[in-house]
């Protein structure tokens, strides 16, 4: 019997890191792991930073979470609250609210940690929100990234859920009356409405279950798929390598950056205490849901200026845009509220196919079937910069309109005229910011064009000889060029006739055609990157801008500070 | 409409796709490469390198006494029940925890980016994809294993096996959905407890209303008058939340017309506070116009025309209590209402 198993190439480890290293390594080949991912290459921008941040509330949620089940009772057994508040003292409420208010009124830290959760939870959908901007507008989600963009998406939705769920667990008056604005959208689901409503309350509302559900929902079910879609998008993050900016040396065979270990690691790690110590400020300093002026839930009192969080302020403005005339009574005496279905479903329904089938749609109309590693500068692809600002600027019509109260009281305004000028907005301003954002794309880019073909604009005024004035201009170092120069302005769909050779109709050539004019609607307008061969045209056309460096010719300069420039 | 303004017109780069799949570009500019890379000052210099070090240590020693003081904050400043109390609690402990993590969260950030080395690296990327060779042999890995099962020549257990595989499901979700229902009651929408004779009473007092009791231009919140130990449970609630009624006294001759004939009691209307659209407490009476709006999604309903809908999402106006008065000169329901509350729903006009 061998008496060791350890390779007799790697030194005897001598440190207490290094022998447990061994030991591990001995009985789970951990080695060939760490050899992966040790001085891995990571490339270093501070957009790639904004999904630490999601990830990183995400640990300071289930930091304090866990400190809040500790003391949350999510009963919704009916009990006289004794005890601070001296409002609430002597008071019917659930046990919910009443061991809510003991977590934030007896327990030490226990507001502290209510906020810090409350706003971790805010950030955490708002850095999901921001990743997946920057994500969309440099074209990350290209192949061999669909699948992540996907996992990502399911995130957003699970986040929402999330957040749903715990903000109705207190059982104030205004969480109660999200629930009951829910059971209204259950309810307008044709056939099973009602059915649905029963399933989700467990009888009709609020009945006695709903806390007890979601409190499941809350810290169970939601937390654990977010934590396993979370393992699969780092997992295939790592796998698939991330993306980087374009610049100098960057391929889509290569990855520019800094090895995990010591400084990509260090950064991150730190970038975790400085989230959470945000987010702690923030718990300390920033009052959020005070849920003893609220009171405990009673079906009869509602507040006005009540706003749900951020994150579905925009299901709350779709609800309050749509006008109440949809709702229809179909044949057979069947109710069909359109006025709830549209707004609560369908148009949710629409943002979210958007952002589920967009990375196959683009891939489609480009005709693509390469992997991207290199990401797009927003500019050199205007339809989707445009498609993602108008979806953002129907995500913020709507928002605005679920505040269309507070609006109406800031600014004293009808609330009436402000809901129906949002109403315009919601179907004009996407359009118009689709519009707005293409034109500044094609204008940034033939600024680009402007820069590599004729230099920066100096300031610097030469007199000739011969009397003529200039201005030099200086030619970009080769860095600044390719940056400028390195992109594709992909082309609209190419198509095989409708006729084949024979002039037989080809099978095919509608569905193609449709293929092509949503491609043309892509891709149409463009602005080629500059060629080695323009410049070298511009060059010779202009040539007094080679008249460089300044000191070849001294005696000419004639001012570079107050000196108008001549066009 | 195009947008090409090339001064040469289109292009004349040449796409060539190489085996591999990629694009290889003739007519374009040469990849300049990685950019020099510039020592920072702390490379160069070891006064600056020394200067950061102190300063990466001192944010460390900051971050230790960040973490003694919110030990200190929650012995020391115990919260005494009162708001004000507690703010000061978590005020003290919410900066406290702060500073321990600022101070190892700035002082790491400040280590890497100033005394960790800032050489860039770059490393090779490989096809996301197997190669063609391990396809094949996983491809052939699953040929054999499905010759093993031998399922390719007994499609009897396929069907067999993606039966019971279909079906086993049911055993759970079955009882599951079957139980979470409760009993599945949903014509319970249609009724409240209102009933013939049922006195109109305050909410939430319980105390019942005598129609000179209300002024003209006046608005109750109402209940049924219901016992109060009735009052301290779920069904309660359960009831209350479909049973809430706004009742408003207006001048008689301010009605434009009546929702439900005889229905009223001297300019007195009831109508339910259960807003047709979502369900919101329609709460906000605006007395000049007889308007009430739900201040969820600002429908409004106008009281004096059998509260039909004048703005907003909901459709229908809202039911009308119908109520008179008992021997006694209290309100009193005459019947429940005529149709369902609250918001709408498929099978509600059944």
């Amino acid at each position: 019997m061998s008496t060791t198993t350890t390779p007799p190439t790697a030194a005897e480890p001598t440190t207490v890191i290094g022998k447990s290293a061994d030991y591990l390594d001995q009985r789970t080949k951990v080695g060939v792991l760490a050899k992966q991912l040790v001085r891995k290459v990571f490339p270093d921008h501070w957009s790639f930073m904004l999904g630490e941040i999601a990830l990183f509330s995400f640990v300071v949620l289930l930091i304090s979470g866990v400190f809040l089940a500790m003391f949350f009772d999510p009963s919704m057994a009916l009990v006289t609250h004794h005890g601070a508040p001296a409002t609430m003292d002597g008071q019917l409420m659930s046990t919910a609210f009443s061991s809510t208010l003991n977590m934030s009124f007896e327990v030490r830290g226990g507001l502290l940690m209510r906020q810090i959760h409350h706003w971790s939870a805010l950030i955490f959908v708002a850095g999901i929100v921001v990743h997946m901007m920057r994500v969309f507008f440099t074209g990350a989600f290209r192949k061999p990234r669909e699948l992540n963009w996907l996992v990502g998406t399911l995130l957003l939705i699970c986040s929402l859920l999330a957040g749903f769920s715990g903000y109705s667990l207190p059982d104030d008056v205004l969480s109660g009356n999200g629930l009951r604005i829910t059971d209204g959208v259950i309810k307008s689901i044709p056939i099973i409405g009602s059915y649905l409503s029963w399933f989700v309350f467990g009888g009709e509302f609020p009945g006695e279950h709903i806390i007890p559900r979601l409190f499941t929902v809350h810290i169970l079910l939601v937390p654990a798929l977010i934590l396993a879609l979370i393992g699969v998008h780092l997992f295939l993050m790592v796998l698939n390598k991330h993306t980087q900016y374009p610049g100098g040396g960057r391929t889509d065979q290569n990855v520019v950056g800094y090895p995990a270990v010591p400084a990509f690691a260090t950064k991150m790690g730190g970038n975790f205490f400085i989230i959470f110590g945000v987010l702690a400020l923030m718990g300390g300093t920033m009052a959020i849901n005070n849920v003893w002026n609220y009171g405990p839930y009673d079906p009869s009192p509602v507040s006005a200026g009540a706003q749900p969080d951020w994150y579905m302020l925009f299901l709350e403005g779709s609800l309050r845009l749509m006008p109440g005339q949809a709702e229809i009574v179909t044949w057979g005496d069947f109710t069909l509220s359109l006025n709830i279905l549209v707004p609560a479903v369908i148009i949710p329904g629409l943002l979210f196919t958007f952002l589920f089938v967009y990375p196959f749609l683009e891939a489609k109309v480009t005709g693509d079937h390469r992997e991207h590693h290199v990401l797009d500068r927003p500019r050199n692809v205007p339809t989707r910069t445009g498609l993602g600002v108008a979806f953002l600027t129907a995500f913020v019509i709507l928002a605005l309109a679920g505040s269309n109260d507070l609006i109406a009281t800031h600014f004293a305004l009808s609330i009436n005229t402000i809901t129906w000028v949002f109403r315009v907005l919601f179907f004009v301003g996407p359009v118009f910011a689709f519009w707005v954002t293409k034109r500044i794309c094609l204008g940034l880019q033939r600024k680009d064009r402007e820069l590599v073909l004729h230099g920066h604009e100096t300031g610097r005024i030469v007199r000739f000889a011969n009397g003529e004035y200039i201005e030099v201009h200086r030619p970009l170092d080769e860095q600044e060029r390719w940056l400028r120069v390195n992109y594709e302005a992909r082309r609209p769909l190419e198509i095989e006739p409708a006729t084949d050779a024979r002039g037989v109709k080809r099978k095919g050539y509608k569905k193609d055609k449709r293929w092509q004019k949503l491609s043309q609607f892509f891709y149409e307008d463009r602005v080629e990157p500059v060629t080695p061969a323009e410049l070298a045209a511009a060059h010779a056309h202009g040539e007094h801008d080679e008249l460089e460096p300044a000191h070849d010719t001294p005696e000419l300069v004639s001012g570079s500070g107050n000196v108008e420039r001549e066009h | 409409m195009s947008e090409n303004q090339n001064p040469q017109g289109p292009s004349r780069d040449v796409a060539r796709h190489d085996g591999d799949g990629t694009v290889a570009r003739t007519d374009r500019f040469a990849d300049p490469g990685v950019p020099a890379h510039h020592p920072r000052l702390a490379d160069t210099d070891p006064k600056a390198a020394k200067r950061n070090e102190r300063i990466i240590a001192i944010l460390f020693a900051i971050s230790c006494l960040g973490t003694i003081a919110s030990i200190v904050a929650y012995f020391a400043v115990r919260p005494d029940g009162t708001t004000p109390g507690v703010r000061l609690s978590t005020v003290l402990l919410g900066v406290a925890i702060a500073i321990s993590l600022f101070g190892i969260g700035f002082a790491a950030v400040h280590w890497a980016k100033t005394l960790m080395s800032g050489k860039e690296y770059v490393e090779e990327r490989h096809s996301s994809s197997s190669s063609e060779d391990v396809r094949e042999v996983v491809q052939q890995q699953f040929k054999d294993g499905l010759e093993d099962s031998g399922i390719a020549r007994r499609p009897v257990l396929k069907g067999a096996v993606v039966s019971a595989l279909a079906l086993f499901p049911l055993t759970i979700a079955v009882p599951l959905v079957s139980s979470v229902g409760g009993t599945w009651n949903v014509n319970s929408f249609r009724h409240t407890i209102w009933k013939k004779g049922t006195r109109l009473a305050y909410d939430p007092s319980g105390r019942p209303i005598k129609a000179s009791d209300l002024t003209v231009g006046s608005v109750a919140h109402v209940i049924p008058d219901v016992p109060a130990e009735e009052r301290e449970s779920h069904e309660w609630i359960t009831e209350k939340s479909k049973a809430v009624v706004l009742l408003v006294r207006m001048d008689p001759r301010d009605h434009k017309r009546d929702h439900r004939e005889g229905a009223s009691y001297d300019g007195i209307v009831a109508y339910s506070k259960i807003c047709t659209h979502v369900g919101c407490p329609v709460a906000l009476y605006e007395q000049q116009t007889h308007h009430l709006l739900c201040p969820c999604h600002q429908s409004t309903f106008d009281i004096s025309d059998g509260s039909k809908v004048v703005f907003g999402p909901a459709k229908r106006p809202l039911p009308q209590l119908p109520i008179t008065v008992d021997d006694e000169g209290y309100l009193v329901a005459e019947d429940d209402f005529n149709e369902p509350v609250g918001p709408s729903y498929w099978e509600r006009l059944k």
